[in-house]
């Protein structure tokens, strides 16, 4: 069954794919490895897995100015995530969502994701399509 | 947020991918920050221009964006080393292609490379109630105190996105209840040297966070001790303003009914110095002096306390500043005195943002408390942070 989940636009854009969700924020500078995708914060709970290809779903960024540029790098690289749904955006990654043109979304009614669950991204109309 | 239809044409792609990838950042801030709108600004400070901090990521980025001319007149922030004098400085020569490829791509776009974290004493300098959008913390809270100009504190891409429109998000430090203060303190210190507004300002910024500080109780603090209260606020804190009785624009106009209030003592002071620094003696392989960068009063103050004198054989004094004062530095002899004493003068640059790692430097003594802040993570080596005489006689003597 799909549920339909409103949210706020940040980064324009269409993306369906694999979730891979974390309740904690994210630092990409110092966190993400911008050559391969995988997170390199060994306190973060999402340690040594890749968020490459992925529907990125986390709290909110935090960190470094330069995550922005870490982003952009990931998505030049082709080991962005496909998509981001953040539980509250802030300038780092809404930022770094727009340069590498990564459909980015906001504020969902319900924060409620699962690992590997197929999730789509309406980033024109603010809308997540969960398939639970 | 409302846009205008333009706007909206702009973001929908109408005036190409570049100008469209630009609005949007701007929006999407908009939109996180609850602005009503777009405004129009007169002035950009972009920072973002060190190789060692963006690095490939930020020269592709900035390429990709360098089809189009920016709108208003926006200048550079310090790159990672002097434009000219970068083999002196020991820079190698794989940064300094990459360093130059930076500069060349925003100077396609328009972007004036006077590559300096004080544009306001290099001919960039806004004025009362002037909407801008810059980076630089330093700067930025300089504007918005001292010059009385507004600005919110941008990120690097944010700022030349503004640049490119020509508009900034109209919240924070745009609109006039944000700019009043969140915390009175009152200077009880007797404070005459940069350094110690540097103090006060680290000090202060850790309690009062990413509020407005109101200072009471200075007397006729000169430009150079605003400047270095604002970096350290800025680099302690996340200090966007501060009001200063009897001296910033806006003080008169504030309201300090109900803000809580505190005493800056002398053993504030003190607590300050001791706590900015991570050394107190022994030799030393680097004294710096510009953080921000040097006005003409500070050359001529090093200048004076240096001349007839020789820099120790084992110490470097470093001076940063801008191209601006630099060359008027020379022309009033600051220069000359200086470097025949054995200090070497820098533009463009800094220390928190040059490769100081590739360097060898492991301890170095500074009279600034924003770079006392930065430089142990930004550059791996142990401050002593000190009054501009004390740093001086330290780079004669090799040693603290």
């Amino acid at each position: 069954m799909a549920r339909t989940i409103r949210c706020r636009v940040i980064s324009r854009g269409r993306a369906k794919g694999e979730a891979l969700v974390s309740n904690a924020s994210i630092s990409f500078f110092g966190g993400v490895d911008p050559s391969t995708g995988t997170v390199i914060d060994k306190k973060h709970p999402l340690f040594n897995r890749s968020i490459a290809g992925k529907i990125l779903v986390f709290t909110t960024g935090k960190g470094s100015t330069v995550g922005s540029y870490i982003l952009y790098q990931l998505a030049k690289n082709g080991k962005a995530p496909i998509g981001i749904i953040c539980k509250e955006a802030e300038p780092i990654v809404a930022v770094g969502a727009i340069m590498g043109s990564i459909p980015m979304v906001d504020q969902p009614d319900t924060f409620d994701f699962k690992d590997g669950q197929i999730v789509a991204i309406d980033g024109y109309n603010g809308l997540i399509l969960v398939e639970d | 947020m409302e846009l205008t239809a333009g706007e909206e044409g702009t973001l929908n792609g109408d005036y190409g991918p570049v100008k469209q990838k630009a609005i949007a950042i701007l929006v999407a801030l908009g939109e996180i920050f609850k602005a009503d709108r777009l405004i129009e600004i007169s002035s950009v400070q972009v920072a973002g221009v060190s190789y060692k901090t963006i690095g490939d990521a930020g020269l592709e980025w900035i390429k990709s964006m360098s089809s189009e001319q920016v709108t208003v007149p926006a200048t550079l922030n310090p790159a990672g080393m002097d434009l000219h004098l970068w083999k002196q400085m020991g820079i190698q020569q794989e940064f300094a292609d990459k360093q130059l490829e930076i500069i060349d791509a925003y100077t396609n776009m328009g972007v004036k490379a006077i590559c300096s974290c004080t544009p306001y004493l290099a001919g960039h300098s806004p004025k009362l109630g002037e909407h801008i959008a810059w980076s630089e913390s330093s700067a930025v809270c300089y504007a918005n105190s001292v010059l009385g100009a507004r600005t919110n504190r941008e990120g690097g891409p944010s700022a030349l996105a503004a640049a490119i429109i020509g508009k900034t998000p109209n919240y924070g430090y745009h609109l006039d209840e944000n700019r009043q203060p969140t915390l009175k303190v009152n200077v009880e210190a007797s404070v005459y040297e940069e350094s110690d507004f540097g103090a006060i300002g680290a000090a202060i910024g850790r309690v009062v966070n990413n509020g407005v500080p109101y200072f009471s109780g200075v007397k006729n603090p000169g430009a150079d001790n605003l400047k270095a209260l604002a970096a350290a606020l800025a680099a302690s804190g996340g200090v966007a303003m501060y009001h200063m009785e009897g001296v910033t624009p806006e003080a008169g106009s504030v309201n300090l009914e109900g803000v809580e209030a505190r005493t800056f003592t002398q053993e504030d002071l003190s607590a300050s110095y001791e706590q900015l620094s991570t050394f107190q003696s022994g030799e030393v392989d680097v004294v710096t002096i510009g953080c921000p960068h040097a006005s003409m009063s500070e050359m001529r103050k090093v200048a004076t306390l240096i001349k007839g004198k020789k820099v120790a054989k084992n110490t470097k004094l470093w001076v940063f500043t801008s191209l601006a004062t630099k060359l008027m530095a020379e022309r009033f002899g600051y220069l000359g005195d200086i470097l025949r004493a054995g200090g070497e003068v820098y533009t463009d640059c800094c220390m928190v943002v040059a490769p100081v790692e590739q360097f060898g430097f492991k301890r170095m003594a500074i009279n600034s408390a924003k770079g006392a802040i930065y430089e142990p993570s930004a550059s791996k080596v142990e401050v002593l942070f000190g009054t501009t005489g004390r740093c001086v006689d330290i780079a004669v003597k090799g040693h603290a």
